[in-house]
This record gives C-alpha cells, sequence and structure tokens, in this order.
C-alpha cells in the first residue's frame, strides 16, 4: 500500500509518497530526505538522540511512524541555524562545553529548544536537569549541558524583552 | 517489524468500521511502536485516530465533571493549569512519568492501554502467558524483582506500569468507550483486569472497542488541598515506578472527612486501597495513623517472585504519600515531581 503525505521539513514543503507504513521519522529524514543530523541511538525512545520538533514540540522521530504526520510542521537540527547565525542554544552548548563525542548533541539541543518553548523549567537547575531526563549522553557532559540550556533560557529571555522593549 | 495496513478514518464512525481481529488502534504510538519492534506486538492493522475530530479536548461541565478526550497528550494534561489545579495529584503523576518527549507524544487513553514492563512480556522468544496464551511464565522462574505482590496468579505475575492510572483509580475516573455495540461507561475500578488463568485479557475493552474520553466526577476536585503522588523508582527521573501511592484527604476540623489511596506497580492494575481509606476516616491525621493505613493496605500481599522486599517498602510509600498529602498540596509543581528527595515545598495556604 501507499500513503501520500505532505509536511514541511524546516520551512520547506514535502510532498511523499511512503510504500511502506513501518518507516519512521527517524528513518525518513536520514534515509530520504538526507538530513543525518537527527541520530540514531537506541531506536526505542530511551536515549533521546532522535529528539526533532513536530509542531513546536519534541518529540523522539524513532517511535513516530512518518504515516501519522500529513500536515505536520517539523523542525531538524538542520534548522535551527539561520545561515552561519547560530540557535542560542546551539551557541551555548558550544561555551559550555556540552558535549564531547558529539553524537548526542543533536538530540538534546533539540530537546532544550523544545524544554525553553515548554517554559516550565526556567533557569532552576533542577528542573532543567528533570526536563532533559529523556537524553541521555554517555561522555557524561551533563553539567555543561545543564549550564548550556540555563544560559540559552535566559539569553532567549532577554533577547525577547529587547525586541518588546 | 511484521508488515501492517495503515488506516486514517476521518470520524469515529470510519474507525469503528476499520477494526477487525489484528487490528489495533494507534494513539501517540510510543508503547506500541516500540513493541512492534520488538515483535511483541504484531498487529496486522493499524488504524490511526490523530485525524478524529474532538478527541483533543479537556472539558469541565456545568456540574463540575471533567471530561478528558482520548487523544489529549499526557504533558498537554499536565500542564493546563485549571486541571493541574482541581487535580494535582493526577498532574504530579503524569509529570512523574517517562520523559518531556514521550510525554508530548503519549495519549491518556494509551496510558490506560499500555502493557507491561515485565521483561519477558517484552521479549517474544519467551514463555508468557500474556503475550501467547497458554505458553508459560518465565518471569517466574527468571531474573528480575519488579514483580506484583497483589492480585497475582501462577499465569502471570506482572504489574501494570502505569502512573497516571494510579490516581485515576483513586479519583473514581469513568471510561468512556464506544464500539460496533454502541457506546458505555467502564468504572475506572473494572477496567484493568487481574491475571487470574486468563493475563492475556488485561482490560473489559471488547474487541473493537475504543476509548473516548476518561472522565473525573466533580467529587474528585474536592482532595485538591490534600493529594500528593509519590514515586519510588531506581533513578531520580525517567524510570518506571518500583512502588507508587496517591494519596489524597479532605481534612475539616482537623479530622480527616474522607480519604483515598491507591499503589501503583504491585499489582496488574492500579491498587486501591478500600480499607485503608476506611480506617483513615474519622481521625486526625497523624503518623502512627498513617502506620496503620498502609499496614491495611498491604494487608493481602504476598511476594511473587524474589520480591518480598517490596511489602515494607510499599507500607513506607503509602504512609509517607499519606504524610505528604496532609501537610498539603503544594503550591507549586515541585521540581522532581513525585520524588522521595524533592526539596520541600510550600503548601497551599
Amino acid at each position: 500500500m501507499s500513503l501520500s503525505i505532505s509536511f514541511t521539513v524546516n520551512g520547506t514543503r514535502r510532498d511523499l509518497t511512503i510504500d511502506d507504513p513501518r518507516v519512521t521519522l527517524l528513518d525518513l529524514l536520514r534515509e530520504r530526505l538526507g538530513l543525518p543530523g537527527t541520530k540514531k541511538g537506541c531506536d526505542r525512545g530511551q536515549c533521546g538522540a532522535c529528539t526533532v520538533l513536530v509542531n513546536g514540540r519534541r518529540i523522539n522521530s524513532c517511535l513516530t511512524l512518518a504515516a501519522t504526520l500529513d500536515g505536520a510542521r517539523i523542525t531538524t537540527i538542520e534548522g535551527l541555524a539561520q545561515g552561519d547565525a547560530l540557535h542560542p542554544v546551539q551557541t551555548a552548548f558550544i561555551e559550555n562545553d556540552g558535549f564531547q563525542c558529539g553524537y548526542c548533541t543533536p538530540g538534546q539541543i533539540m530537546s532544550a529548544v523544545g524544554l525553553i518553548a515548554e517554559a516550565s523549567a526556567g533557569e532552576d537547575l533542577e528542573r532543567i536537569r528533570e526536563g532533559m531526563s529523556g537524553n541521555l549522553c554517555r561522555c557524561a557532559a551533563y553539567h555543561g549541558i545543564t549550564r548550556a540550556v540555563q544560559q540559552a533560557t535566559r539569553r532567549m529571555a532577554e533577547a525577547e524583552q529587547e525586541g518588546t522593549a | 517489524m511484521k508488515m501492517f495496513d495503515f488506516i486514517r478514518p476521518a470520524s469515529i464512525d470510519e474507525a469503528i468500521a476499520a477494526w477487525r481481529p489484528g487490528a489495533a488502534w494507534l494513539g501517540g504510538g510510543t508503547n506500541l511502536v516500540d513493541l512492534m519492534k520488538t515483535g511483541a506486538a504484531q498487529p496486522d492493522r493499524l488504524i490511526d485516530l490523530g485525524r478524529l475530530p474532538g478527541l483533543d479536548r479537556i472539558e469541565t461541565g456545568a456540574e463540575g465533571a471533567t471530561r478528558i478526550g482520548a487523544r489529549v497528550g499526557n504533558a498537554d494534561l499536565a500542564r493546563d493549569a485549571d486541571f493541574a489545579r482541581r487535580f494535582p495529584m493526577v498532574a504530579e503523576a503524569l509529570l512523574s512519568g517517562a520523559s518531556g518527549q514521550l510525554r508530548n507524544a503519549a495519549t491518556v487513553a494509551g496510558n490506560l492501554m499500555q502493557r507491561t514492563r515485565c521483561p519477558y512480556f517484552q521479549n517474544p522468544e519467551t514463555a508468557c502467558n500474556k503475550r501467547r496464551p497458554g505458553t508459560g511464565c518465565d518471569a517466574r522462574g527468571g531474573v528480575g524483582d519488579n514483580y506484583a505482590v497483589l492480585g497475582w496468579s501462577d499465569d502471570c505475575i506482572a504489574t501494570h506500569p502505569s502512573d497516571f492510572c494510579v490516581p485515576l483509580a483513586a479519583l473514581d475516573a469513568v471510561v468512556e468507550v464506544i464500539g460496533p455495540n454502541g457506546a458505555r461507561e467502564i468504572a475506572f475500578a473494572d477496567f484493568h483486569h487481574l491475571p487470574g488463568t486468563t493475563p492475556d485479557r488485561e482490560t473489559a475493552l471488547e474487541p473493537g472497542e475504543l476509548i473516548l474520553a476518561l472522565r473525573l466526577p466533580a467529587a474528585a476536585a474536592e482532595f485538591a488541598g490534600h493529594a500528593r503522588y509519590l514515586k519510588l523508582r531506581d533513578r531520580t527521573s525517567f524510570a518506571f515506578a518500583t512502588v507508587s501511592a496517591a494519596a489524597a484527604l479532605k481534612i475539616e476540623g482537623g479530622i480527616i472527612t474522607g480519604a483515598r489511596l491507591a499503589l501503583g506497580a504491585v499489582a496488574a492494575k492500579p491498587w486501591r486501597a478500600a480499607e485503608a481509606e476506611a480506617l483513615l476516616t474519622g481521625h486526625a491525621p497523624d503518623a502512627a495513623l498513617f502506620d496503620r493505613a498502609a499496614e491495611a493496605a498491604l494487608s493481602d500481599a504476598v511476594p511473587a517472585h524474589d520480591n518480598a522486599w517490596k511489602i515494607p517498602i510499599a507500607r513506607r510509600v503509602a504512609a509517607r504519600a499519606l504524610a505528604l498529602a496532609a501537610r498539603g498540596t503544594p503550591a507549586r509543581m515541585p521540581a522532581l515531581p513525585a520524588s522521595v528527595f524533592a526539596a520541600e515545598e510550600p503548601a497551599h495556604v
């Protein structure tokens, strides 16, 4: 059976025919849409390496069947920077040593963007750690990750205030 | 993963008509898709509920009952300010479960329908009466110790993994379903089954029935001032419960005038402790009373495996949840929801 779906990925509309309903969003991004920034870790929703935003909310793309996403708006790590200008979360990960090997980093950054949008943690380190618990880092760069999320939260709030002032 | 048909009905009627034996409803997919990857679930048709209208609403009617559409996301429900104010221990339970990503995708009806995390159930190479009736139970002689201490049988010792369902059981939720023979309501206490000799029959849903909504009665909101969910687990976040408890009290003039207590991860269903509730009512809240109530809640407990440790742990979690509830619902959701390590939060005034 083949299914027709349309969605946007990083602002670009994609009209696709899916021949196999088993394909996940993760595999579709990496294998068909040429977007390998989203990583496959456990492939079971336990590690968070595959985190992307669907309609602005973070989810595990490994547990999401692509066929369910007709009409969705998808953002991956490739869609965060504006040209050479990094997203504030990306900048904060660099400035705070929020990674070592880097494999989990796209998922960490997408999860952090989602967490900041949820506005439930603020700059509270305990709430940030709790909010980021769906992303594992086998290099254990958690200290830097937590500080990066805190810094990005603060800078994005400041930028928003300046924008509205 | 086994191949399946993928159906996207646009209406509830179309969805009901699309069902046939071997089909599965697809909500958020966070549990079902995972089990399809391991082979523990092998539906030959998935019916995606994502296009069905009206299942994503949280509504409170004139009489004060709150109706939660089946496809409302776990995170959306927990973060709904009015819902969290009226049913704080439900919000706390939701936020203590899984991760931020999973809570965004998971749906409330899917939470009721999630399967046990018994490692033998999840592994299709093993004997499991729940997954393949009549094959036996490898868990009984196997490894692991997070098994039942209440309501288990020789055929199955698995536990229900939900956090959300524990306060729902305590608060007398109602499940609204529809199927080929029309619509009906199922009391939460009757929704999940104990294993007996048919551990594969996990819920009261008949073949082809679909959950439309959950309902919390107006009376459930009367416990909002003294309601907590407490969850012991192997790590502070993103872990299933070892034992959990939802405790809620009505306290008037220094006396408990109503009590609700349910335990999680101790049985194949959320375990409502009616004897404990009766024992609490009419007394002033104090530690000795909570210990007696916890004792009553676990009075029938028997270890199913090398898990005798779970019984005293469950007593302590129940007593502590009652003590936390008596202190008052925190004014703000704790940084670590339901954690025994959570810092003290100021209670409602």
